[in-house]
């Protein structure tokens, strides 16, 4: 049964770094400027999603936190990037 | 992994697998679809659900090796649920607005 969990945890790893790869691939060819902040938010996504498995696979609560840090702060990061892209200035006075 | 039940190990690989499956999913479609509103929807819905699946796996999980019911870890999805369309509706904004901005330039 501990083989059927590797395998699975193998296939869901190289599933969320192959969809990471499509993701910078459009990330550096976008054709706007929009569709990389889009593939970026895509990106932190997935490497959440490889932090979680990790934990699954490692058995440690740690990864969790970092999971949700990078969830929170990649939110905030792509708010940020939209924000200029709608208005110019992040902050508005 | 030595203390759970065979049905719970095989749930939570039957959901990882799903997972992978979705989150692929979405980045294909990031890449394969031809225009940015239609490029827009598939990371948005694929992430959230493949984020989904993970985050019941690691309930599973946390919830049998400590004998009792953890649901800290729903925290991601909720937050997820809660920020991914508020990022793709300003990214939507930005992008009508940059190409009606272009549009303009072109037509002066």
């Amino acid at each position: 049964m501990n083989m059927v969990f590797f395998i699975a945890t193998s296939f869901a790893l190289i599933c969320f770094v192959l969809a990471m790869c499509l993701s910078v691939y459009r990330m550096t060819t976008g054709p706007s400027v929009a569709d990389r902040v889009l593939a970026l938010d895509c990106m932190y996504i997935n490497g959440m999603l490889v932090l979680l498995t990790l934990g699954l696979r490692f058995h440690s609560p740690l990864y969790f936190d970092i999971a949700l840090l990078i969830c929170m702060f990649g939110f905030v990061g792509s708010v940020a990037m939209a924000k200029f892209l709608l208005r110019g200035e992040v902050i508005e006075p | 992994m030595t203390d759970m039940p065979a049905v719970a190990t095989l749930i939570i690989s039957f959901l990882l697998v799903v997972a992978g499956f979705f989150a692929l999913t979405g980045a294909l479609g990031l890449v394969r679809l031809n225009h940015f509103y239609s490029r827009i929807h598939s990371p948005t819905l694929a992430n959230t659900l493949s984020a989904f699946c993970l985050v019941v796996c690691v309930l599973i999980m946390a919830s049998f090796t400590e004998h009792r019911f953890v649901a800290h870890s729903l925290l991601v999805s909720f937050f997820l649920i809660i920020t991914s369309p508020v990022t793709a509706m300003l990214l939507m904004r930005a992008a009508i607005k940059r190409e009606l901005q272009r549009s303009a330039k072109n037509q002066e």
